[in-house]
């Protein structure tokens, strides 16, 4: 049981505010990863869960009790470090039973769980090994394992992918969702890579300049951001953002492009966006939802977008295509056997049920509730 | 066809000439060749000098053998030598160690603003030439006039007779041993120190490790490689000490602060029996070998852990 609050959390070094004020609740046993540009605060954040930074304002929970003057020992929390930080000159049974030892635990006791958590990150082997010996995707086994031993109240991560190879990070990522759902424990994640927060999170926080964008589900996010930020930093390749002009031609509302194209709206959109006829907006539509003229499927409502491809890039599952609207560029994603070639005129068809509009001043998505 | 064949065969051995003088090895070698010379000249021939002269007697005109050493070990002055240069090295090393980690811990968290001021004030006393800083350690310890005496007598203590009675002329020169090479050790543990990566750290706070725990258990162990070089290099510095000694107290009272250097320089330049001098400055040579290797395969063995 515990759960973990941040209530107006600040962090000033010398000026610079690194976390402006946030507020968050992690549940009980649930995943969190912390997603957001190199800078946003995210770490400043988990190392203030961890105790190893001083909280400038505000307060930190665990399991209801206020542990900002808490030294990091006392938290009952384990952290999982980007470079591991496993001690070189222990084996790996040292370096996850080392918590345990200094806390006077009893060996057999100490030996059950060394070996319980070796048996969950199928270690066993390499037990009396040095960290030098071992391969990165170990290193992060041995690391997770020694966070397991301490049967903690919290799970912290910084990282702990970004030093592995493509492969491996994908293979972890795996990992470290399968000894969660082992293992539960209240988990707080730090990312740069919104792919890992998507996969692995129950919540996604997605943190930006020391504030919080938005807080939801992996697929509430995708489907409703808020702002353009998250707009953009969440789906890959990102969303494209298109200058557009909102029309009324009789009940049709239309949304007018740099170069004269104009998309009609769904009829189920009118009302949502009826305010907002005759101001310029920006257009938030996703590669995916861009795709090739192909048989709507079941209510799927689609507008003709004719383009030619500046650039095709082949992915195998699909192909992506790039092109200009205005001086503006845009990414398209089709399927390869509509095999689109560069320089030739094709029609795309535009998802519209899917698409945002977006404010341009505010960069707030245009029919959402603001974040609470 | 033939004619290829009996070119190449007579161009084979020009190339592969040509070829050895092209590889980098053989380039490196030829452009080290110099300091190689060099040191040989200065280093080696010396040395196989010292060795040769170890074995002659007095006037230098007959081979001995091993006459000068039989002679050592029979005189009660060695056998005090030998102890006192061990006493004098091993007590030096080890304050210095304690005291340049101590120091090192402090400065390395200084914030790294007003560090840099710190570490070249500590460095001072290494940085002077030793003969001119303990002369003025010399005008301290004078029993008469200097300023220990005086301020002991600001608080009514008797006067120390620091270079006159044997026990606080062995404490001063080693004192001023401490004082002169504690800033090697100094930086040597801080540069260790800073190597340390912070996350380690990080990691042994979250798993409930207190200051003396990290100290223990982090920081000692991945200094160790640094610890034992630095302690090797100091300790045969300081055995080979000669200027701290020779100018505080000359040995005295009663030879009774003399370690090899000095008793040799006493022993072949004073007294003029060179052989016999050399034999004393070469005595300790076998047992410093000996530990160099065994601390020094130690430290191979460890390799870098990180």
């Amino acid at each position: 049981m515990a759960e973990v609050s941040l209530h107006k959390v600040v962090k000033r070094y010398e000026g610079v505010e690194a976390v402006r004020g946030i507020d968050l609740t992690i549940g009980d046993k649930e995943f969190v990863v912390l997603v957001g540009p190199s800078g946003c605060g995210k770490s400043t954040t988990l190392r203030m869960i961890a105790g190893l930074e001083e909280i400038t304002d505000g307060a930190i929970q665990i399991d209801g009790t206020v542990v900002n003057d808490v030294p990091p020992k006392d938290r009952d929390i384990a952290m999982v470090f980007q470079n591991y930080a496993l001690y070189p000159h222990m084996t790996v049974s040292e370096n996850m039973s080392f918590g345990l030892r200094l806390k006077r635990f009893p060996k057999d006791e100490i030996r059950r769980r060394v070996d319980e958590a070796a048996r969950i990150l199928n270690i066993e082997d390499l037990l009396e090994r040095k960290p030098r010996q071992l391969s990165g995707g170990q290193r992060q086994r041995v690391a997770m394992g020694r966070a397991i031993v301490r049967n903690p109240k919290v799970f912290l991560f910084d990282e702990p992918l970004s030093n592995l190879d493509a492969k491996l990070r994908v293979q972890m990522r795996t990992e470290i969702k399968r000894v969660h759902q082992q293992v539960p424990v209240t988990t707080v994640y730090v990312t740069h890579d919104q792919v890992e927060a998507m996969t692995l999170a129950d919540r996604v926080v997605v943190m930006n300049d020391g504030v919080i964008e938005q807080v939801g589900a992996p697929n509430e996010l995708y489907h409703s951001p808020r702002t353009r930020f998250v707009a953009g930093f969440i789906g890959s390749p990102s969303m494209n953002f298109l200058r557009c002009k909102l029309d009324r031609e009789g009940e049709d509302l239309m949304v007018r492009l740099a170069d004269g194209v104009a998309l009609t709206l769904p009829a189920e959109s009118r009302e949502r966006y009826r305010e907002h006829v005759g101001r310029e907006l920006v257009l938030g539509l996703r590669p995916e939802h861009l795709t090739e003229t192909r048989p709507p499927r079941n209510g799927e409502v689609v507008a003709p977008f004719p383009a030619v491809p500046d650039v095709v890039e082949p992915m195998g599952m699909d192909t992506l295509v790039y092109f200009r609207v205005g001086r503006e560029e845009v990414c398209a994603r089709m399927d390869p056997s509509a095999n689109p070639r560069v320089g030739e005129p094709i029609t795309l068809a535009a998802n519209l049920a899917r698409m945002h509009l977006l404010d341009p001043g505010s960069g707030l998505v245009l029919g959402t509730r603001p974040t609470g | 066809m033939s004619q290829t064949a009996q070119a190449s065969s007579v161009a084979v051995p020009r190339r592969t000439m040509r070829q050895w003088l092209k590889r980098p090895s053989t380039i490196a070698f030829l452009m080290t060749l110099p300091l190689i010379l060099l040191i040989g000249l200065l280093v080696l021939y010396p040395a196989g000098y010292a060795i040769h002269l170890a074995t002659l007697n007095k006037g230098m005109t007959r081979f001995v053998g091993f006459g000068n050493f039989e002679f050592l070990f029979g005189r009660e002055t060695f056998w005090m030598v030998v102890k006192q240069s061990c006493i004098f090295a091993i007590t030096a090393v080890v304050f210095k160690a304690i005291i340049g980690f101590v120091v090192a811990h402090f400065v390395h968290n200084i914030p790294s603003k007003g560090q840099r001021k710190w570490r070249g004030m500590l460095l001072v006393p290494w940085v002077i030439p030793p003969a001119m800083s303990t002369l003025a350690w010399l005008w301290l310890f004078d029993p008469s006039y200097s300023a220990f005496n005086w301020v002991l007598a600001q608080f009514g203590a008797d006067p120390v007779p620091w270079t006159g009675d044997a026990y606080w002329a062995r404490f001063s020169v080693i004192l001023v041993n401490i004082w002169i090479g504690s800033p090697f050790f100094m930086i040597m543990y801080l540069a260790a120190l800073k190597s340390v990566p912070d996350q380690l750290y990080e990691a042994a706070l979250i798993d409930g490790a207190n200051w003396w725990q990290r100290i223990w258990y982090i920081t000692l162990p991945m200094m160790r490689n640094i610890i034992a070089i630095t302690a090797l290099f100091s300790l045969i510095v300081t055995f080979a000490n000669f200027d701290i000694v020779r100018i505080l107290t000359a040995g005295g009272p009663l030879d009774l602060t003399h370690v090899f250097a000095t008793w040799s320089f006493l022993v072949g330049i004073e007294s003029g029996d060179i052989p016999l001098g050399a034999s004393v400055s070469l005595f300790m040579m076998p047992f410093l070998a000996i530990a160099a290797v065994i601390i020094l395969r130690d430290v191979v063995k460890r390799g870098s852990q990180a």
